[in-house]
């Protein structure tokens, strides 16, 4: 019989979180805290990239996906920072220069609190839901800068969609500054609230990896057709359903 | 100048983003000190006579006014707010017990914008406030700590994991309280039983709590779970708390149903409340009122459910709310306050996320004044990394920091405890005292 743990790092076993961690005096050993800091400046890093549009549509068109891109209302990261509303809006304009495809299904992709997360798995997941789409037409796929979630019903307006999927950076943690979230919305149009619409978060490759992820939007967006709704109606119910 | 009370309040308030956000804060520093004199200018009276949310339409107002007790006001009842802030700054602790019943959080607020932090600090550490369940909450020389043993998805081992790294470094005499990353019935019942395990096993003189929505710990009680503590974040208006589904009606019927299972071994304090600056913003259930003040309505909420504990999330809205360290360290201390002079065994969680300008450093600030100020608790993660909510609060080393350059012990009944169990023997090295074996919770 092996022996019962007696030592505090073996708590280390049975979670990521920062256990164990030692002490020197009342404090956390330099090594642990030299690796807390850097945490913290990977996130304030991802926080604060720019995205590089250019680079992101041409891994797009090498997927096969045509793009086009807009810029929200919020003129900077502080504003953005600052006023969420305005990162919700299209900056004036920027409506007219996405053309409208009755019935189409709309693919947003914003920078959100990471465009490292949107740089990394934003053009993986896309490849990856390309051939699970039968029977949808596509719209150009819209890159936004400076957007959060709800930018996607001014979009999704715009171009008639029926619905929205808007793929965006997370708030980076200290365990992951690139986290890729989803959110499905059923006939966007502003003023849509967050609980008419269904999320998937933690999209990266330690996460939910960006081909399972593709896997789930797909079956999503076939219940929401069924449906006819997103949002609490619309249960997660993909692994129940394999297993029927 | 100023057309009303609402207006005067927000324009006085010291700069934040929330409430510039709300298009309510000062056009310029010079509105802001001219609001600022006009504010110590006006009579306490006038604030009780003026409620910022009409009584008609907000029952949280109908609370507020319904209990003030004019003999306690009676003697501030003459004063300005800045003539308050004096007797404040120079009163007898006696004084300001006495006070209570007859203090509205409009007039705490009120004072506070025109207090600096100094000032914050020293009426509130003046402020005693003690609470009971299975140990001594509040007295003097004593700082507690919630340990907050979080996972990502609410695995029982992990969370037994990062309770035990919290106990072997002194924490959890507040409480032991996981937020479940799910809210139904069933996680949150499995999640007590591992905790109230834990607790009896250990024969720790501390109480846990799952913070799950009242709702669900309503049902686990009705499913004989081991419900010591009941959790409800709360706001200052009745529409903050319909966007979080409660009413003072469910709270106190959740308060009654928690007390009934009488598991408090030396107090039957059975509340546990989370407030924050913005809540009420962000659910757009502010009426115009700035932020601080809508804070300050909550803590008139808690008060109404003799709480075991209450604490402001501070840092934990974000940057549009509160933007920068500045902002965090100063709503921190005016939280504090608030709740201390309404009564309240106040705690904060000196919190932040990544997209907001604080760092380490501005947490260690606040932490430090706090102590001074005398905050009844304070929040322990695992190295100060939440990895379930994504957020930086203090750590067990940091209490443990706090505790020795301030000359601040845990609860008096955890104290001993800790002595009974070799806690905190440096001689242990990395060993794990035999009376808390991993086996015994489960970790084999």
């Amino acid at each position: 019989m092996a022996e019962p743990p007696v030592l505090w790092q073996d708590l280390r076993r049975h979670t990521m979180a920062r256990v164990a961690l030692g002490r020197a005096g009342n404090g956390v050993p330099t090594a642990a805290h030299l690796a807390f800091q850097a945490a913290h400046a990977a996130a304030r890093d991802a926080v604060h990239a720019p995205l590089d549009v250019q680079a992101l549509q041409d891994e797009l068109a090498a997927a096969g996906f045509d793009s086009r891109t807009v810029h929200s209302a919020a003129t900077d990261r502080r504003t953005y920072l600052l006023r969420p509303d305005l990162g919700r809006k299209l900056a004036t304009g920027q409506a007219a220069i996405l053309a409208p495809i009755p019935g189409c299904l709309a693919f947003v992709i914003c920078d959100g609190l990471s465009a490292i997360a949107v740089q990394r798995h934003a053009a993986s997941l896309l490849a990856h839901i390309r051939p699970l789409l039968a029977g949808w037409e596509i719209a150009p796929v819209v890159v936004a800068t400076q957007g959060r979630v709800a930018l996607g019903d001014e979009v999704g307006t715009a171009v008639q969609a029926k619905a929205v999927a808007v793929l965006i950076g997370e708030r980076p943690g200290l365990s992951a500054a690139d986290s890729l979230g989803v959110y499905l919305t059923w006939e966007p149009r502003p003023g849509r609230t967050d609980a008419e619409r269904n999320c998937i978060s933690n999209v990266r490759p330690e996460g939910l990896p960006p081909a399972a992820a593709a896997a789930k939007l797909a079956w999503l967006i076939g219940q929401m057709r069924i449906l006819g709704m997103t949002g609490i109606g619309l249960k997660d119910e993909q692994g129940v359903a394999l297993l029927r | 100048m100023f057309p009303d009370l609402r207006t005067l309040l927000a324009r006085a308030s010291p700069l934040r983003s929330g409430d510039q956000l709300a298009g309510i804060a000062a056009g310029s520093a010079a509105e802001r000190a001219a609001a600022q004199y006009a504010l110590a200018d006006l009579p306490l009276a006038a604030i009780l006579n003026q409620p910022p949310i009409p009584y008609e339409n907000d029952e949280v107002t109908r609370l507020i006014l319904d209990g003030h007790d004019p003999g306690s006001f009676a003697p501030v009842a003459a004063m300005t707010v800045g003539a308050f802030r004096e007797f404040l700054l120079a009163a007898e602790p006696a004084a300001l017990v006495a006070l209570r019943p007859g203090l509205t959080p409009e007039m705490v607020a009120a004072v506070s914008k025109i207090m600096r932090l100094q000032d914050l600090i020293a009426v509130a550490a003046k402020c005693r406030v003690t609470t009971r369940f299975r140990n001594t909450i509040g007295l003097p020389g004593r700082l507690s700590v919630r340990l907050q043993p979080n996972h990502p998805v609410d695995d029982p081992r992990g969370v037994a994991a990062s309770t035990l790294d919290g106990l072997l470094l002194g924490a959890g005499d507040a409480v032991i309280g996981v937020n479940p990353a799910t809210d139904s019935v069933e996680n949150t019942v499995l999640l007590l039983e591992m905790l109230d395990q834990v607790r009896s096993r250990y024969e720790i003189p501390t109480q846990t709590c799952v913070l799950a929505h009242v709702t669900t710990t309503l049902r686990c009680i009705e499913r004989r779970a081991p419900v010591d503590l009941v959790f409800q974040s709360i706001g200052g208006t009745e529409a903050v708390n319909r966007s979080f589904g409660v009413s003072l009606a469910l709270l106190a019927e959740a308060q009654d149903a928690a007390q009934s299972l009488k598991r408090g071994t030396v107090g039957q304090d059975v509340m546990y409340f989370e407030t924050g600056q913005g809540s009420a913003l962000s659910a757009n259930a502010h009426h115009g009122v700035d932020q601080q003040t809508i804070e300050a309505r909550a803590y008139a909420v808690a008060r109404a459910f003799s709480p075991l504990l209450v604490n402001s999330v501070v840092g934990f809205i974000g940057p549009e709310y509160l933007y920068d360290g500045k902002q965090i360290t100063r709503a921190g201390l005016e939280d504090h306050f608030c709740g201390k002079l309404l009564g309240l065994p106040m705690g904060v969680d000196v919190c932040y996320t990544n997209h907001a300008e604080a760092d380490q450093d501005d947490m260690d600030g606040l932490l430090t004044l706090l102590g001074v100020a005398g905050v009844t608790y304070v929040m322990d993660v695992p190295g100060a990394d939440d990895v379930m909510l994504s957020y930086q609060s203090t750590s067990f080393h940091d209490a443990l920091y706090v505790r020795a350059a301030l000359g601040l012990k845990p609860a008096p009944e955890f104290c001993a405890w800790l002595e009974r169990m070799g806690i905190g023997d440096p001689a242990a090295g990395g060993r794990i005292p035999d009376g808390l074996s991993p086996a015994l919770i489960g970790l084999g």
